[in-house]
């Protein structure tokens, strides 16, 4: 096979991905409207994923917070303008580590957790048994779980970025190299962020949730050949959800300016 | 149910008044019609690989008809054309006239249901017995859940599974899957089943407890049945009539005294090699 052959193949290959990805999405979201009859469904979701992720989530925030604290209160205070760290963690917590820390948490531990699910019923014919009971796999998976990311995430990462806060305001104020008290680095923080900060993060965040639900049942749906694609379909998931994180979150970035 | 079930009965239902309440049912369950199958010059191919040649077969209303042959030669992927999970390149399966691979107008108007049974049972895990029995009458809202629930005991008992609802999935034998799955496609009160190797991975004494339910189906419900195996004996035990299929082509066609006295040496090795018995006893 010649490399130009190989080109085209891959290209076509990468087209019919981003055309069914696409199609996949339309036919999610025309689902919206059976949301009120999938509740349960949503509700058991955004359990999984909420309530679920948020020890590891919060525990993760509160030290990278910690560790943002620490680092950059320390080069701050060489210049003895270390009152600025409330600022600096509060901006960074709320628009870049907040939502893309969280959102790839989610993504490598409940976006490969749907990815297995949804494979491991497209190999066993589950999904095939949904079609013969004329229930449509797209409203009865993909759409519960898409809505469930789209409001979890956000709420996850409020709380995440929340306690990320917390935790760089706490060494801030015991650690003798930074030594801002509390006080001051709260009003620092309040000073610097704005209610339009917080949406933007937020925004980010749903957007991410979105990715990665949406993700997993695509990876989950395109599964075949037994136990050993369902494997491959939890690394993809993780690998393609990660991907389209950092790739939105640049341009989301750009647009947001 | 105190005040929290009772709210969490309709959060599950979407708050859908019709589903809560009540005994209505807007689906009959006076008994099925059964349903007349045509397949009409079925051809399927895969790349190169020509599967299904030319099929053409006729199933009556009511009749129980076994697709034999070994394993490989296309009849799970016949049975999945007929419930419209796969497409043919040509031909048509035309049910009770209606060529089931039209959408629209003519297939929503349809006056017949059918549902089939999968080699792996494909029962949800997240669901008990019961929800997977009841799950189609709650998906489509038609049926009040009081009795909706009725409907999951008859079923279960008609398969022999009488108080099983609250059971999980994980915590039942092989049989027993199969015949949740069997009460599950029973729950649509279908007017054709289809059944993809009932006794894959069941041993001899669970495969005839289930011939015996298929058996006992066929007395109490007159729907049409299309049974797809490579097990002859329960094929020929339970079946009005009998094709076998190989290499992609119907090559037999007949009741089973008349497969089993066929003159084609393929059919002849087929029900040689299954039923050849102990090694030096043979005639």
């Amino acid at each position: 096979m010649s490399l130009f052959t190989t080109i085209r193949d891959k290209l076509l290959n990468v087209a019919q991905g981003v055309g069914e990805m696409l199609a996949l999405l339309c036919e999610t979201v025309y689902y919206f409207k059976e949301a009120p009859r999938n509740l349960a469904s949503i509700f058991r979701q955004m359990s999984i994923i909420g309530i679920g992720t948020l020890p590891i989530a919060m525990l993760v925030a509160l030290f990278v917070g910690m560790v943002l604290s620490v680092q950059t209160g320390s080069e701050l205070a060489n210049y003895g303008s270390q009152e600025a760290i409330g600022a600096i963690v509060g901006i960074s917590m709320v628009k870049e580590l907040g939502p893309v820390m969280t959102s790839l948490l989610v993504a490598g531990r409940i976006g490969s957790a749907m990815a297995a699910e949804v494979g491991a019923m497209q190999v066993y014919e589950e999904i095939d048994a949904l079609k013969t009971l004329e229930i449509n796999p797209v409203r009865y998976l993909a759409m519960p779980r898409l809505i469930a990311c789209l409001f979890s995430v956000p709420a996850l990462v409020a709380f995440a970025t929340v306690v990320g806060i917390l935790g760089g305001g706490i060494v801030a104020d015991i650690n003798p190299q930074i030594d801002v008290p509390f006080s001051v680095y709260y009003d620092n923080m309040v000073r610097a962020l704005s209610y339009k900060e917080i949406f933007k993060g937020l925004l980010k965040a749903m957007i991410f949730g979105g990715i990665i639900a949406h993700v997993g049942c695509y990876v989950g749906f395109k599964t075949s050949g037994g136990a050993r694609g369902i494997g491959e379909s939890t690394t993809r998931s993780v690998v393609l959800s990660f991907l389209l994180i950092m790739v939105a979150n640049y341009l989301l970035t750009r647009i947001m300016m | 149910m105190n005040p929290l079930g009772s709210f969490w009965a309709k959060l599950a239902h979407g708050f859908a008044p019709t589903i809560i309440e009540g005994d209505i049912c807007q689906l009959g369950y006076e008994g099925s019609e059964g349903v007349r199958i045509q397949i009409e010059n079925l051809n399927k191919s895969f790349g190169d690989n020509h599967v299904l040649k030319d099929i053409n077969l006729t199933i009556e209303p009511g009749e129980t008809f076994s697709i034999i042959g070994p394993s490989g030669t296309g009849k799970s992927l016949l049975l999945k054309h007929i419930v419209k999970l796969e497409t043919a390149d040509s031909g048509q399966i035309l049910i009770n006239g209606h060529d089931v691979a039209e959408t629209g107008k003519i297939n929503a108007n349809r006056n017949f249901r059918y549902s089939m049974v999968f080699q792996s049972s494909a029962l949800f895990n997240s669901l008990s017995v019961g929800e997977n029995v009841g799950l189609w009458l709650r998906e489509k809202q038609i049926c009040g859940e009081v009795r909706i629930r009725r409907i999951i005991r008859e079923k279960l008992r008609l398969v022999g599974l009488a108080g099983k609802e609250a059971l999980l999935t994980s915590e039942l034998s092989g049989g027993m899957k199969k015949r949740v799955a069997i009460a599950r496609s029973l729950a649509m009160n279908p007017d054709l089943i289809l059944y993809d190797e009932p006794t894959a991975e069941l041993d001899p004494v669970t495969s005839d407890e289930l011939a015996r339910v298929i058996m006992s189906l066929k007395e109490k419900v007159n729907l049409t049945t299309i049974i797809v195996s490579h097990d002859l004996n329960f094929a020929l035990y339970l079946s009005d009539r009998v094709a076998m299929i190989h290499d992609g082509e119907i090559i037999a066609v007949g009741t089973p005294q008349e497969i089993k006295k066929s003159q084609n040496p393929i059919v002849r090795n087929f029900i040689y090699t299954t039923t050849k018995g102990i090694k030096g006893e043979e005639d």
